[in-house]
């Protein structure tokens, strides 16, 4: 039997003296006995760490590592610095707790306040907030901080990831919003639909850019629209693309909130991620968890604490902008070292790589018989039309070891270039598609 | 300093190779103008910089962390080392099922041997923490009710003991709170209970042992009350760690639960998380479970499936499945003997330090406690002017993590210590000494408890400033 446990018998003995109880057993007499199990769990015994390992990696082998990837739709294969994973590994920022004593937690508390700032940085908004669960649950969260007093519904474009639309719609039916989800038109949100039904009786409009399809919304007159009408925006984006197309702030969104993964986490079969959410300085007190602030000591250094408090669950109840309490605060260090050590330049490289090879990928699929179905400017994602079943060519790309676009329907396929991809990686895929679409 | 402070203009590192196909000019138009202002340092400022922020932090396995409420439990290496596996962190979310026949065994197996601690009948991983998993535990009960037409049901009863997140929690479904008061032994008082128990009762939201760290021996009565009114009732996973594998929420007559995998299932919490909350619930309430659950086909290959009457998605993909990787691994390993064992000495190590502190404070309730214990501390305030804050300071300059303080509410001037069965019998008595000899401080030396910490990397900080003039990210001096 594995165990953690470092008490010995004669430690028990003792320590059952001092209490002035018989056996271990007293220590649980305030359970009935009618509700205690009766013959022990029903699971195997415990086991070695040699032997829990093999079990463990047994399982591991039986997934399936692509050689290379081009499916994004919302978990991006960007490159991670080995710096990312030697950090997040320091035992005293992974085993620390949420810093609520923040004399001792002053590592954790400046790491997130950096990530605020990058956040800031990058969406160019006022303020970042702590995190949140994942881009999915920043977007439903961000639905509700836009639902305003006099307000009884929410636009959501049609073009965002169809999981954030379903997390929303679950917030949603939570708390009782009405949601409309504005159509989209040739792969964009249909803008004069906005136009034609914004009114007091909407809070604001949600939209995704680059959207779920990889194309880039004229995101800015969506917000003179959207504002005009006295509403507010939120853009969903993506932080890498957010260095090198208009960022939400430029756009004019009111809050900005997305999927951190792409900065420095693994896809990991789909978490832990993380969601930031940023706003103007106006909607701050509106942001859901934490927020770290900087202040000084009774000597007057400067320090960090958690901040504007009164928003949170463990001071208003029910009352409370919402219920988190647990973030995902490692993988905000993970974006932070991501953010430090790719740099100013880095992240930035690491964004025309991506939309630059994605381009390159697209033309070469062009040439290889498929349409292109974007119509405007795209970043590092794209969607593809083809005769052939979206099915054969997959399998086809997989039996070589490599992971496809994502099938939208029978014929569609969205399809992904991070740095990652080398153009070798996209000739040989390329080849292959052309291949199958030829039959 | 900041990272931002550090570094030099145009200083860099070389991690990417350079474009091997033609760059791409995007149209001006959507092109970004702004300024961006991330660092510019080299790779040895960044790994300094974080060491340097990791010494200002203390995490569970640098030393004792007994944050009641919060199960600071160690956290293996083992787990880490599993969850690190190329073959979990380098699968897309998205792959077809049956290239990601470990991960789907793992979460179908790992579902079973939670449901048979927790006696659920099942269970999804996708709430991404214990508060999450609230939200989707009461959008279960919410669901439920609609199915059935009874529209009428739009209470959700709260004990005035609970943590802050089930009010917030019963919010966001647009429940209102019916909040009751504790009895005299801060467990459910009954009375109170039927009183407000009707058809507009939609369920109840508790745990057990309750957050004074006692076992609500009235239990069973208690989940009868809130059923035979119609309602259901809703397990706060947060306090397992004292009763695994001696009883079951299931067995107390609760029909859905959340746990917290970085609580009592070891994983680390870095920080403030990732976490995760996986919730169970009995066969009656399964078909309103999120999407995307793993299962076993006939076959034998497993596969996704979509519940009958699906809530939705609570949250993208199928959760936190890293962390959900390390507590698989802690379960393996403790198994059968191992869980119970691990419950029973977090109990004995709570009573343990409880007795030997007996004598010096005062504990709110005076009797065999479960996982935690909550001390008193308005009799030392009132004789001296130290405050449970106090204490808690002079921990921090003794090496100790401070217990959860004014918590719960119903104790005013409280501290709340979780010691958690992973501590030795020294480690204990260590701490037991400090918080004795801080006991004496009060009386003797109160001025300096009251300045403390000392030897913190910064002393107290002006929280009420950092609220009034909020400061929240660096702004590069003109």
């Amino acid at each position: 039997m594995g165990s953690y446990v470092p008490n010995t018998e004669k430690d028990i003995r003792a320590m059952l003296d001092v209490i002035g109880v018989e056996k271990l057993e007293d220590l649980f007499r305030n359970i009935p006995d009618e509700v205690k199990i009766k013959g022990g769990l029903n699971l195997p015994e415990g086991k070695s760490e040699m032997e829990v390992k093999a079990i463990i990696e047994a399982l591991a082998e039986k997934n399936k590592i692509y050689k290379s990837i081009f499916r994004g739709a919302g978990a991006y294969n960007h490159f991670i610095p080995a710096t990312v994973g030697t950090v997040i590994s320091k035992e005293n920022l992974l085993t620390a707790y949420t810093p609520y004593q923040a004399e001792i937690s002053q590592g954790i508390l400046q790491s997130i306040f950096e990530y605020q700032t990058m956040i800031c940085e990058i969406t160019g908004m006022d303020v970042s907030n702590a995190c949140v669960y994942d881009g999915g649950t920043a977007a439903a969260e961000a639905v509700k901080m836009i639902i305003g007093r006099k307000t009884e519904k929410v636009f959501v474009s049609s073009a965002l990831n169809p999981q954030y639309i379903e997390v929303i719609k679950t917030y949603c039916f939570g708390n009782g919003m009405d949601l409309v989800f504005v159509p989209e038109k040739d792969g964009v949100t249909d803008i004069d639909f906005i136009k034609e039904n914004m009114d007091a009786t909407v809070g604001g409009v949600l939209v995704q850019n680059p959207n779920f399809y990889g194309n880039i919304e004229d995101c800015s007159t969506i917000a003179d629209i959207v504002h005009e009408a006295k509403g507010k925006l939120v853009m969903v984006v993506n932080p890498i693309a957010s260095t090198v197309i208009k960022n939400a702030a430029e756009c004019g969104a009111d809050v900005a909130v997305g999927e951190g993964q792409p900065l420095g986490l693994p896809i990991s079969f789909g978490g832990p991620y993380i969601g930031f959410m940023a706003c103007t300085d106006a909607m701050k007190r509106n942001l859901p968890g934490r927020i770290v602030g900087q202040t000084t000591d009774t000597e007057g250094k400067i320090g960090y604490v958690l901040t504007l408090q009164a928003r949170e669950q463990h001071i208003r109840r029910e009352k409370a902008s919402s219920n988190i309490c647990s973030n995902e605060a490692l993988c905000a260090l993970a974006v932070g070292v991501y953010c430090s050590i790719m740099g100013k330049k880095g992240i930035v490289e690491a964004a025309t790589l991506s939309m630059s090879k994605a381009h390159y990928m697209a033309d070469q699929l062009a040439k290889a018989g498929l349409t292109i179905v974007n119509k405007g400017e795209f970043f590092n994602e794209f969607v593809t039309e083809s005769k052939a079943c979206s099915c054969d060519i997959l399998k086809a790309l997989d039996e070589k070891g490599i992971l496809g676009g994502y099938p939208i329907g029978d014929n569609q396929i969205l399809w992904c270039c991070t740095e990652c991809n080398t153009k070798e990686q996209i000739d040989c895929a390329v080849e292959i598609v052309k291949e199958v679409a030829a039959c | 300093m900041l990272i931002f402070e550090k570094g030099a203009e145009g200083r860099r590192t070389s991690l990417l190779p350079s474009c091997d196909v033609p760059v791409y000019e995007l149209d001006d138009k959507y092109t970004r103008k702004m300024e961006l202002n991330l660092p510019e340092v080299s790779e040895v400022e960044v790994s300094r910089h974080y060491s340097e922020l990791a010494k200002k932090c203390h995490g569970v396995n640098d030393g004792f962390y007994p944050l009641g409420s919060c199960t600071m439990k160690y956290n293996p290496h083992i787990n880490e080392k599993v969850a690190a596996l190329p073959g979990f962190t380098q699968i897309h979310p998205l792959q077809c099922p049956k290239t990601v026949q470990g991960c789907l065994e793992l979460l179908c197996d790992f579902e079973k041997k939670l449901c048979e601690i927790t006696g659920m009948d099942r269970l999804t991983f996708q709430p991404a923490a214990g508060a999450q998993g609230e939200f989707t535990g009461i959008l279960l009960i919410k669901k439920y009710h609609e199915s059935r037409g009874d529209s009428k049901r739009k209470k959700i009863i709260i004990p005035d003991s609970a943590h802050g997140t089930n009010p917030a929690t019963a919010a966001m479904a647009d429940y209102e709170v019916i909040s009751i008061e504790s009895g005299p032994d801060g467990c459910i008082d009954l009375d109170k209970l039927r009183e407000v128990c009707n058809e507009e009762t939609a369920g109840l939201m508790l745990t057990n042992p309750n957050t004074v760290g006692l076992f609500d021996k009235n239990i069973l009565e208690v989940t009868k009350i809130v059923h035979d009114c119609g309602g259901l009732c809703y397990y706060d996973g947060a306090n397992l760690n004292a009763v695994m594998g001696i009883v079951r929420p299931g067995d107390m007559g609760f029909d859905c639960i959340h746990l917290n995998l970085h609580k009592t299932f070891s994983t680390p919490h870095g920080g403030g998380g990732p976490g995760a909350g996986p919730v169970g619930c009995k066969e009656f309430l399964a078909k309103f479970l999120p999407d995307d659950m793993p299962v076993q086909k006939e076959c034998g290959c497993f596969g996704f499936e979509t519940a009958e009457d699906t809530m939705g998605r609570v949250k993208a993909f199928y959760g936190n499945f890293l962390v959900v990787v390390r507590a698989y691994c802690y379960v393996l390993t403790l198994g059968k003997e191992g869980i119970p064992q691990a419950s029973t000495n977090a109990v004995l190590n709570a009573n343990y330090m409880m007795a030997s502190l007996k004598n010096d404070y005062t504990m709110a309730y005076d009797e065999i406690c479960m996982h935690e214990f909550v001390m008193d501390i308005a009799s030392i305030k009132d004789a001296t002017g130290i405050t449970a804050l106090d204490i808690a300071k002079g921990l921090l300059d003794n090496g100790i993590h401070p217990p959860t303080m004014y918590f719960p509410l119903i104790v005013h001037e409280c501290l709340m210590v979780e010691p958690t069965e992973t501590e030795t019998k020294e480690t204990l008595d260590g701490a037991i000494a400090v918080f004795k000899m801080l006991k004496e401080a009060a009386y003797e030396n109160a001025e300096s408890l009251h300045t403390a910490p000392h030897k913190a990397p910064v002393c107290r900080l002006d929280e009420v400033g950092a609220a009034r003039n909020p400061i929240l990210r660096y702004v590069k001096a003109e």
